[in-house]
């Protein structure tokens, strides 16, 4: 396969699989729920509202029409209206994505950089105590509950230490003495560019905790992907060649097999961010970040199921987009992938 | 020796050195005690729980929000129920849900992935076009959407991990058996007229059984983690059941002060799903061997 029939397959495979997301939710909201309008109003509706519910989601048509109707709306932008904001679902979800962005990626690449180095400092002390203790560290990682951590780095940070706010984007007397201009949605990055160094402060000490209980997961994974991969990479016939002639065993880690480790280590990259998107529906409630994982809970919690279907096919595009980005980058780095 | 001993030598030579192999790994084998400590403890709860009856969730309002002291060990909660046994009574519903649930994403993530594989064509590629849908989307938030839209209750959570996870192992045993229909033992079966279901149960599933095996068991941390959250959101377990997720929920207005209230149930998800975690990192040390650890 060329690299170009293997991009037009990969971006085919991308567009089916946000139709089957979208349907499986179709399934869920209109198939599923025993009264379908009374679920769409809330319980505490007049009869009016029930009917123009019925009529706007074609209730009375058969399942065929509707499911048309709903692919419809969903290409054209029209995801209908929130029932506890009052306004369409799409803005409220424009508005509430890139704080979600900013925790996601700050939260990787963190995890990234941090598990790498200790990946390949482990495998070069294969064996040793410190060894164990950080595979008992990265497999902690992976095992902890992520809300649960969230409430204690809490408690530690805001109330034994005192160093760190509890919760929030920023603080009210900041963000009304110095108010960030929105440019981008996300507070530290604007705070950032428009040089607004007051607010700049402040959203940072309210960006670490969520940033770090959203890594914990992937450090591990990431940590643990570096390490077996870099103990293989040791042995390939080259590297041995390396050692043998006396290569500086800093220069043999880190340029010759980290080199041919990364690989791997960038595909659970890719994989974690599926669990870091996830991590926000409890991250973000807890430390209240006004992100789509707070507006995703929230939304689920009030029975706002306009918002809950839009939420989740804004995830499904977030998430078939970042791996697109992810096979692609690796098929042009690496033109064997595509080739496969 | 036995007749039965003497045909199957080399198969107990294996599964003794396996065993070695397993118990050299310390960390491994701390994890399992733990495992069936944790089992033990959800067991026989009833009668070591200091206080059973608050267990099962009656409140005592005269003794609410109280500190860790000699009378209740880890303190009690916004009822006045003595957290230490709400732990111990809460050591179950992880435990039976991570065997059930899992049980049931093998249940019917294996044998489809087996059928797809073994007869190819046009069924396996349905399969694995509905197996990438459900890949390409965040498992955990899927099960949540699921419950959002069934109800909350212990038992749809569990439905909708399972709805959303068994596409993992139809893609596992999948590829599986894909390579494996062309071994010669199964190319001889069928030459010999062996019906192709029976080749399915009898050779294709079976020799995928180690990577499943390896995979469930990391999996159980992972079932245990999920369900949990589904229990923080409110959308698993209800009160007054006692749940480590839910408690974790309970104590989450009071965290700052009380912290005792959730902070102990998370610490117990924390030590049992790493538990598993270790468990399952040995077993793939001895199931796979090319696995480099």
């Amino acid at each position: 396969m060329t690299v170009r029939a293997y991009v037009v397959r990969r971006l085919a495979l991308a567009v089916f699989v946000l139709l089957g997301i979208a349907s499986i939710t179709f399934v869920m909201a209109r198939v599923v729920p025993s009264n379908v309008a009374q679920t769409y109003v809330g319980s505490n509706a007049r009869p009016a509202q029930i009917a123009q519910a019925t009529k706007i989601l074609g209730l009375d048509k058969p399942l065929y029409q509707q499911y048309g109707i709903y692919m419809k709306g969903l290409v054209t932008g029209d995801w209908g209206n929130s029932l506890r904001t009052k306004r369409p679902v799409l803005s409220d979800i424009l508005h509430f994505f890139p704080a979600t962005l900013e925790l996601v990626i700050a939260a990787l690449i963190l995890a990234t950089i941090f598990g790498i180095i200790l990946g390949v400092t482990t495998a070069h002390m294969r064996g040793s105590w410190l060894d164990h203790v950080m595979r008992l560290f990265s497999t902690g990682g992976v095992s902890i509950a992520s809300f649960w951590l969230a409430l204690m780095l809490q408690i530690l940070f805001f109330r034994m230490l005192h160093l760190l706010p509890v919760a929030g984007e920023t603080s009210i007397t900041v963000a009304q003495a110095h108010p960030i201009t929105s440019i981008t949605g996300m507070p530290v990055v604007d705070a950032l560019i428009t040089g607004n160094w007051v607010a700049f402060w402040d959203a940072g000490r309210h960006f670490i905790l969520p940033v770090i209980t959203l890594a914990a997961y992937p450090m591990g994974v990431i940590m643990r992907m570096t390490r077996s991969s870099m103990l293989e990479a040791m042995e390939l016939d080259y590297i041995r060649m390396a050692r043998a002639m006396g290569v500086p065993p800093r220069v043999l880690l880190y340029k010759a097999a980290l080199k041919n480790a990364l690989g791997p280590v960038f595909t659970v990259v890719g994989l974690t961010f599926a669990n870091a998107l996830t991590g926000t529906f409890f991250v973000e409630l807890i430390f209240a970040w006004p992100g789509l994982g707070y507006y995703a809970t929230t939304s689920i919690l009030g029975a706002d199921y306009p918002a809950i279907v839009g939420v989740t096919v804004m995830i499904a595009f977030v998430y078939v987009i970042a791996n697109l980005v992810v096979d692609l980058a690796q098929a042009v780095v690496d033109p064997r992938i595509a080739l496969r | 020796m036995s007749d039965w001993r003497v045909r199957h030598q080399s198969s107990l030579d294996e599964a003794r050195y396996n065993v070695r192999i397993f118990f050299k790994d310390k960390l491994a084998v701390i994890g399992l005690a733990i495992i069936v400590f944790t089992i033990v403890v959800a067991i026989i709860g009833p009668w070591i729980a200091p206080y059973p009856a608050q267990g099962r969730g009656d409140s005592n309002l005269t003794e609410r929000l109280q500190a860790p002291s000699a009378r209740h060990l880890l303190g009690t909660d916004n009822y006045g129920r003595d957290v230490l046994s709400r732990v111990i009574y809460g050591a179950r519903i992880p435990l039976i849900i991570s065997f059930v649930v899992t049980a049931a994403i093998v249940l019917i993530g294996v044998p489809i992935g087996g059928i797809a594989g073994y007869f190819g064509g046009r069924l396996d590629e349905v399969v694995m076009r509905i197996c990438d849908v459900f890949l390409a989307f965040p498992s955990l938030i899927l099960a949540i959407v699921f419950v959002a839209f069934l109800g909350p209750s212990i038992r749809n959570a569990m439905i909708a991990i399972v709805i959303s996870w068994w596409p993992w192992y139809t893609r596992l045993v999948r590829g599986m058996a894909v390579s494996l229909r062309e071994r010669p033992y199964v190319e001889a079966a069928k030459t010999m007229g062996v019906g192709d279901f029976h080749i399915i149960a009898r050779h294709i599933l079976p020799n995928s059984f180690g990577p499943v095996i390896v995979q469930m068991t990391l999996d159980i941390g992972t079932v245990i983690l999920a369900a949990a959250g589904l229990s923080f959101i409110g959308l698993g377990a209800q009160p007054p059941v006692a749940d480590w997720g839910l408690m974790i929920s309970e104590g989450r207005a009071y965290i700052l002060d009380q912290w005792w209230i959730g902070a102990f149930a998370g610490l117990a998800i924390l030590i049992l799903v790493l538990a598993f975690n270790l468990v399952g990192d040995g077993l793939r040390d001895v199931l796979d061997p090319r696995s480099k650890r």
